[in-house]
């Protein structure tokens, strides 16, 4: 039965630079690079399995996860190696692929999930690397083969800043999204769990699914999150693990059983006020940005973001989208000083507070840069973050026994709810430009420590 | 702006570390961010940052004490002149000379609340090699306003620092104080000197001998009812009291200011007002002497009531921090005021201690507050599991 589930806390940030609807020419990028540290948990080094120079294919095994070594990455195009960049102690940053102009692919061969045992379908998706796409609550890292999650999350819309429309984006390819849901079945004993918008018209796509528990929310960026839908739904208790994709990973695992190969390409949508012209463009996971902006930008000096612009990562003009990003913002740089700012009315300040008149143009699209406005402090404001965070949960009380390490505490206030995704608004209204999201990754690498 | 930011950008590196003047370090910062918005840029989490920030936060609340600071000026005039039985005839007459000398008794107090305080700040911060926290911005504001027109200079002087280390610097500073500082700095006096902050006499600004002075809540303690003012005297402020307290109209429309830039918690403001018309109600049921006969609504416009649920309450850094906590917090305040006031004669002024008072238990409410949220994910587990 469906059951609909109306959100009312939450922000939505209303920038300029929406993607139009439509799919740009043409595309190509000649690199493409896998990073480490998209992978939350693999560190400090995963075992590298290539060197400069080596021949790959789209699916050849390019590193695993020393801690859980059946975990192996893949190639998503094939080419050379051109290059292993390290960082600070020798940490692997980037493994880039000078990328083949028709891409080759390992044949892993073709299946129906729903003739394969449970074995064989983890065995198909470990080895084609395409495991990597199953992500898990408590922790928000890769999904543990050998666990029995009690559900399977699929958040089928993104309320993010700028967000992709995943109903355009899985238009037409209703067939191959239905095999993966086919996968995903046989992964759990519990349900699989598609969450939809209630109040927009949703894809045929996600409509006509089969197998499935579809679940509907209404209401403001975070709904979208997965983690908040899985709250409402099937709240993570200590001990329980939860799996969770967006609809662009079920679609790759789709493909590596309807095709039998690990086929890279996804929508990606470039986004943002320093954009000219923003829209979708088919790309690799890893693929470099430098075609997709080149002479499409505005002047000035702008930050480029793999993903949303609250949760994404910062890369240079020529770097590579993350593994599970499908969305580059580019917004412009905050770096100059404002002559008494805070005093200023600020019609052209977005703000969550209504302390600026910008407040009486709701509807009013924003460009807003990445100054911080303001220094960080000691928390003096309270129940701002609650309001932007749909969970039965105490923020700032999690906040602090995080900072002190408390981790009876933060088991018992919900850590293994909430990932950093969760609070990225309520670090974006901070009064006090504390990096909340900082402190919850802190919070959950030190529990998965403890409790490992 | 141009000139300024060339002058500052000359004088710093004399401010940083190994500089001649680098023992004003947080001196420089403080100075420096208040006149130029830094250009740090987000480096981790979310690229985009809300355009808030404490100081606009701070600015907002000042801004709300406007109302009451203003009214506060001209009614020290105002009552001044009166009490010495001076007749104005002309509109104009009525408002330059009064506002003039509350201006002129209102402007020193701001002044060495706000030179001592910062001073205190800006060293405390410079040793403990912090940035200055602006909470001292507002607390500098209400110091003046919760205090009797006459109040010797030295007397605020030595509250306010009691306050200021005391309440704050000891605790880690602005954040981490249990007590409103504020607050402290009024109840410090109160305790230290209370000929100065009690009695009949030091409400009214060099009071004409003849004229009694008292303030509604005195009249009101002593039981002489048939003295008080009419409750729309009290409610628009044409009463003696401390400097910003007498107006309730002034101290709403700050509250309106709050409640609207979202700056304050209604829900304490609301519940404050209600615990205290409640327990006043309950008196009137009980009846058994003429304070508790007073109608209920008299105790939200007399003495510091409004003017502590408004700004006072509502501190969120002393005040309790889970929402629901603001309810019982505000409503206990409410219900303790007035019970104070009621039934202990020593203390005329019962907000000041009932909000210091729940400052205390703030914690604690909160304490059970999100226990009860753990029980409720314990409760969770357990249904599952069985």
């Amino acid at each position: 039965m469906t059951k609909t589930i109306h959100l009312k806390k939450g922000l939505n940030i209303n920038l300029a630079g929406e993607a139009e609807k439509a799919i740009a020419n043409v595309f190509t990028s000649s690199t493409c690079a896998m990073m480490p540290t998209d992978f939350m948990g693999m560190s400090p080094l995963p075992k590298l399995l290539v060197q400069e120079n080596d021949e790959v294919q789209a699916g050849s095994p390019l590193f695993f996860d020393k801690k859980r070594p059946e975990i192996i990455i893949t190639a998503p195009v094939s080419g050379k190696i051109s290059s292993i960049v390290r960082g600070d102690k020798r940490a692997i940053s980037e493994i880039i692929i000078n990328t083949d102009k028709d891409v080759s692919y390992i044949n892993f061969g073709q299946a129906n999930p729903k003739e394969l045992s449970r074995e064989q379908i983890v065995d198909q998706l470990l080895k084609s690397g395409v495991w990597a796409f199953i992500r898990q609550r408590p922790y928000n890292i890769i999904a543990d083969p050998k666990d029995n999650p009690k559900a399977i999350f699929i958040s089928a819309f993104d309320t993010a800043p700028l967000s992709p429309d995943f109903d355009f984006v899985v238009h037409g390819k209703g067939d191959v999204f239905q095999i993966g849901l086919d996968v995903l079945v046989k992964l759990t004993s519990g349900k699989v769990h598609l969450n939809i918008q209630a109040d927009e018209t949703v894809s045929k796509v996600f409509i006509n699914s089969k197998d499935v528990q579809i679940n509907k929310f209404t209401g403001p960026h975070p709904a979208g999150n997965v983690g908040i839908q899985i709250h409402h739904i099937d709240p993570i208790n200590k001990g329980d693990v939860v799996w969770y994709l967006t609809p662009l990973d079920v679609i790759t695992i789709g493909r590596l059983f309807q095709k039998g190969i690990f086929d890279a390409t996804r929508m990606v949508a470039l986004t943002g006020s320093e954009v000219k012209s923003p829209k979708y463009y088919k790309a690799f996971i890893g693929a470099s940005i430098k075609n997709m902006i080149e002479s499409n930008l505005h002047e000035g000096h702008p930050r480029f973001i793999s993903g949303n612009v609250l949760t994404g990562k910062k890369i240079s003009a020529d770097g590579h989208i993350g593994f599970y990003d499908y969305q580059v913002s580019v917004i412009p740089e905050g770096d100059y000083f404002e002559f008494i700012g805070w005093a200023l009315p600020g019609f052209n300040k977005f703000s969550f507070s209504r302390s600026f008149p910008s407040f009486l143009f709701p509807k009013k699209k924003y460009k807003l840069d990445t100054n911080y406005h303001g220094e960080e402090r000691a928390y003096v404001v309270s129940g701002q973050y609650e309001k932007v965070l749909p969970m039965d949960i105490y923020p700032v009380h999690l906040i602090k026994a995080i900072i002190t390490g408390n981790i009876d505490k933060m088991e018992q206030l919900g850590i293994y709810e909430v990932a950093e995704e969760d609070f990225a608004l309520c670090e974006f209204v901070c009064t006090s430009k504390i990096e909340v999201q900082k402190l919850i990754r802190k919070g959950l690498n030190l529990v998965r420590k403890e409790t490992e | 702006m141009k000139f300024i930011k060339n002058i500052l950008d000359k004088v710093e590196p004399s401010f940083r570390k190994g500089g001649k003047l680098s023992f004003l370090e947080s001196t420089f910062d403080a100075f420096s961010t208040f006149l130029f918005v830094p250009n740090h840029t987000t480096h981790s989490g979310a690229h985009i940052r809300d355009a808030i920030d404490l100081k606009r936060t701070m600015t907002m609340v000042i801004l709300a004490l406007m109302p009451a600071l203003l009214f506060g000026i001209w009614n020290v005039g105002h009552q001044h002149y009166l009490s010495h039985g001076h007749e104005f005839n002309s509109i104009f007459d009525m408002f330059l000379p009064k506002i003039i000398y509350g201006f002129l008794k209102i402007f020193p107090l701001i002044v060495v609340s706000y030179v001592v305080g910062l001073g205190i700040e800006f060293a405390f911060a410079q040793i403990n090699g912090h940035k200055v926290n602006e909470g001292y911005l507002v607390s500098g504001m209400l110091i003046p306003l919760i205090v009797p027109p006459d109040i010797p200079l030295w007397m605020l002087a030595i509250a306010t620092a009691f306050a200021v280390i005391i309440g704050k610097e000891v605790f880690g500073g602005t954040g981490m104080n249990v007590f409103n500082p504020a607050l402290l700095a009024r109840a410090f006096l109160f305790f230290a000197y209370p000929a100065s902050m009690s009695g009949d006499n030091v409400w009214i600004s060099e009071k004409a001998d003849a004229v009694s002075g008292a303030t509604p809540l005195a009249e009101a303690a002593a039981g002489n009812f048939g003295n008080m003012p009419s409750p729309l005297d009290m409610f628009l402020g044409f009463i003696p009291g401390s400097v910003g307290e007498t107006s309730t109209l002034a101290i709403l429309l700050g509250a309106v200011f709050l409640i609207i830039t979202g700056i304050a918690s209604l829900r304490i403001m609301i519940s404050v007002f209600t615990g205290g018309l409640m327990m006043g109600l309950l008196f009137n049921l009980l009846g058994t002497n003429a304070y508790m006969n007073m109608p209920a609504y008299y105790h939200l416009i007399m003495g510091g009531f409004a003017f502590g649920a408004v700004f006072m309450a509502t501190d969120p850094v002393s005040g309790s921090q889970t929402n629901t906590g603001k309810i019982i917090y505000g409503f206990l305040i409410g219900v303790f005021a007035v019970l104070i006031r009621v039934l202990n004669p020593a203390y005329p002024e019962g907000m000041m201690l009932s909000i210091l008072l729940f400052n205390a238990f703030a914690p604690l409410i909160d304490h059970y507050v999100v226990g009860a949220n753990i029980n409720r994910r314990l409760k969770r587990t357990k249904i599952i599991k069985s």
